[in-house]
């Protein structure tokens, strides 16, 4: 976020612009395989386990998970809306946005929280209280692929939170000469977005279709 | 051109300070060349008493139990904290920046950030190796490393992940770099090679780290938490984990090849005073090396119990990787004939390269071929062959490069003598450490074993006796490029003679690297009756 002042290395603020916004889809593209590899090795499971595997993703808490989708696309509308009006050069709008997305945020943790917890009172979290004769192995290591994804993404959320919470600070005490520093924080926002757009179908919606 | 009493970037500020908190992109690779140096030389230890341990057939220096310590320290420590980050984090860092004539990386804090992750997965590491180690081979199989192996591997696992981020920061670092910094004038076809196999180098750090990331990731929860993703008796799948540790861990070879050919590809041409022979063709294999790479995973695994059908598509693809390997041996091949050919010592490590590397890439078709790997797997003839590849091909890269760039990068001249003569003890000692082991394997010797029956022992005590000679070859750098630095003479801006932008600013260069952002006006590698025609006019 160096936008405080032209960095030596260079010439122009454009070529900042582009440049910085290159570094940002290069970190995406490594986060597309981070995540990607853990999709493959559920998915290999998906397939390996077949009816057994989908039996045990009817245990996870559809409605919430539907309710948390919702929520975060929102953010996400919130998030461009935010970028949208930074680059208009409005003053105040930017700031309600980007507290608009990263309240949303919160609320999808807290809502995933809560899902956290009835897992926890069905005994189904892995390591700490798996009712392995109630659910039998193979729910236990989609339990495990289901807390490693959605923990994962958690993580990513609140460091997105952390990120949006941050630059609505800075724009509202007007500590931000214009830049970049919105929209690459946007991009990384969807990001973590569309990562859950993969894992809300993959985990939630797995053989319900009847 | 001669101003040394003029700032460079070595004295422009001093205390440790501007050193541990710099952004200048070379002295955060001076900072690299400390860390590798260090662990090259801890790696180096565990195959000293590797090939002290082996000169017997009966086991002579500790319990089996310690062998297998050995080698997992040595394999963990030459794989992730010397090789993969060798060339990119030193000569990369130092040299790429001036090669396309930027004054430093696009993003310089992210690049000390990579050297502290590096430094701290390091040291993570060895202190797990040190407490008490870990006895599973680099390769961390499942279900052996999370359920029944013994010793520190959450730490010396959780060190690896770390670095992994400096690979990634360091890659994503070089990419945005070549696409944006490069000084007007400086179009993708008149790049040097350096910076083609660096850019390509770094699209498989960015793609393929992450998936060792995971990978890891994954293998600790199993451990920690003692749930079952991989263990087979918990319902997991082995052969996924081996599926994911080669998806990163073989284009991992790329990663450690393609900066050492990029180096050749600069000191050929500037040593036999001619173009790069088809430069089009060397760059391209150097992305088709990367793209193909991810594509080969699969023949760690011949005899792992994947379907035979998937056995073929992989056999068929590693031949095919093969094919730009080649074309860049025949090009560097070509660029020598009718040139004028000198042999300072960084040719001479850069001949030691091509001889080395083909050996190892041909055993890599035998490797390739289904049938002949069913009989060679596991055995000394794969040792040979990726130690012909990472020692021969990487190593001698690495020192090929440092002997080149060393002027530029310190400012001095070394004693081309015994730079020579270390390069030729480097190359008769690694042959006879190595070769001796394609035949050991052709013979049945299985890798990682303590005691072998006693006719082997000729060929162990011949590989013994080479590794004692290539030792010194690679401690005699230590002394007289250390003697460079206090009293070598002072080197000129341009001692080879070669024709990249490096070579139009100071020795060492000043902080900014050029006077002022240089305009190039031709392609690299271009000489006129043996005079360099370089690629900018003095920057």
């Amino acid at each position: 976020m160096a936008e405080d002042a032209l960095g030596i290395q260079y010439a122009t603020p454009a070529q900042e612009r582009e440049t910085v916004t290159l570094g940002m889809w290069a970190f995406l593209a490594t986060e597309v395989l981070f995540f990607g590899s853990l999709i493959a090795a559920y998915l290999n499971y998906r397939i390996w386990f077949g009816s057994e595997f989908i039996a045990a993703a009817s245990l996870t808490k559809v409605v919430l998970g539907t309710i948390n989708t919702a929520v975060l696309l929102t953010s996400s509308a919130c998030m461009a809306m935010a970028v949208t009006a930074r680059d208009a050069g409005a003053r105040r709008a930017p700031v309600l946005w980007l507290i608009a997305t990263a309240l949303l945020g919160l609320g999808f943790i807290l809502i995933k929280g809560y899902e956290y917890s009835l897992e926890y009172g069905e005994h189904l979290v892995p390591a700490l209280n798996f009712d392995l004769a109630r659910h039998g192995g193979v729910a236990e290591i989609f339990f495990i692929f289901y807390f490693c994804a959605t923990g994962l993404h958690a993580l990513h959320l609140l460091i997105g939170i952390c990120l949006v919470s941050w630059l609505a600070f800075a724009i509202g005490t007007d500590r931000l000469r214009p830049g970049s520093t919105t929209r690459l924080i946007g991009l990384y926002w969807h990001f973590v977005d569309i990562v859950w757009i993969f894992l809300f179908p993959l985990i939630y919606l797995a053989g319900r279709n009847g | 051109m001669h101003a040394p009493h003029r700032e460079s970037y070595l004295s422009a500020t001093v205390g440790i300070r501007s050193w541990l908190l710099t952004t200048d992109h070379k002295r955060i690779a001076l900072l690299y060349f400390a860390g590798i140096t260090f662990f090259f030389f801890i790696g180096g230890m565990a195959a000293t008493l590797i090939r002290l341990e082996l000169i017997t057939p009966q086991p002579d220096l500790g319990s089996p139990d310690f062998y297998n310590r050995l080698f997992t320290m040595h394999g963990i420590i030459m794989v992730w904290f010397f090789l993969i980050p060798s060339i990119p984090t030193t000569m990369g860092n130092f040299i790429l920046p001036m090669m396309i004539g930027a004054r430093d990386l696009a993003f310089p804090r992210l690049n000390l950030t990579s050297w502290y992750l590096y430094m701290a997965g390091g040291i993570i590491t060895i202190a797990a190796l040190l407490l008490g180690g870990v006895d599973t081979g680099w390769t961390f199989y499942e279900p052996y490393s999370t359920f029944y192996a013994t010793g520190y591997i959450i730490l010396a696992v959780f060190g690896i992940f770390v670095s992994g981020f400096s690979s990634i920061l360091t890659g994503i670092n070089f990419i945005v770099t070549v696409h944006k910094l490069r000084a007007p004038g400086m179009t993708w076809y008149r790049l040097p090679v350096f910076v083609w196999s660096t850019y390509a180098t770094s699209l498989i750090l960015v793609l393929a780290t992450p998936v060792l990331a995971m990978t890891l990731l994954m293998l600790l929860a199993e451990r920690v938490f003692h749930v079952g993703i991989f263990s087979p008796q918990l319902g997991g799948d082995p052969l996924l984990f081996q599926h994911m540790f080669w998806f990163y861990s073989h284009p991992a070879v790329y990663i450690m090849i393609l900066p050492s050919m990029g180096v050749i590809s600069e000191i050929v041409p500037c040593f036999a005073r001619k173009p790069l022979f088809g430069y089009e063709f060397v760059v391209w294999c150097s992305i088709a090396i990367a793209a193909i790479g991810f594509l080969v995973w699969g023949h760690h695994m011949f005899v792992a119990g994947q379907s035979l059908y998937a056995s073929l598509a992989f056999s068929f693809l590693s031949y095919l990787v093969a094919v730009p390997s080649a074309i860049k041996v025949f090009n560097w091949t070509a660029t020598l004939h009718e040139g004028w050919i000198r042999f300072d010592a960084p040719m001479l490590y850069a001949f030691g390269f091509i001889g080395l590397f083909t050996i190892g890439g041909l055993t890599g078709l035998f490797l390739a071929a289904l049938a002949v790997d069913v009989h060679v797997t596991d055995t000394y003839f794969v040792v040979a062959h990726f130690h012909y590849i990472m020692v021969g091909g990487a190593v001698m890269g690495y020192f090929a490069g440092l002997h080149y760039w060393w002027p530029k990068i310190t400012g001095r001249l070394y004693p081309d003598y015994w730079a020579r003569f270390a390069a030729i003890l480097a190359f008769f000692g690694f042959n006879l450490t190595f070769f001796p082991q394609f035949i050991l394997g052709y013979l049945g010797m299985p890798r990682r074993y303590q005691s072998y029956p006693p006719e082997f022992q000729i060929w162990h005590v011949l590989s013994s006796a080479g590794a004692s000679i290539l030792a010194v070859g690679y401690a005699l750098p230590l002394f007289y490029l250390l003697w460079s630095i206090l009293r070598g003479p002072r080197a000129s801006a341009n001692p080879w003679g070669a024709t990249g932008l490096e070579w139009s600013t100071r020795s060492p260069p000043p902080p900014e690297n050029f006077e002022k952002t240089p305009t190039v006006i031709r392609p690299p590698y271009q000489y006129v009756r043996g005079e360099p025609c370089m690629q900018a006019e003095n920057g």
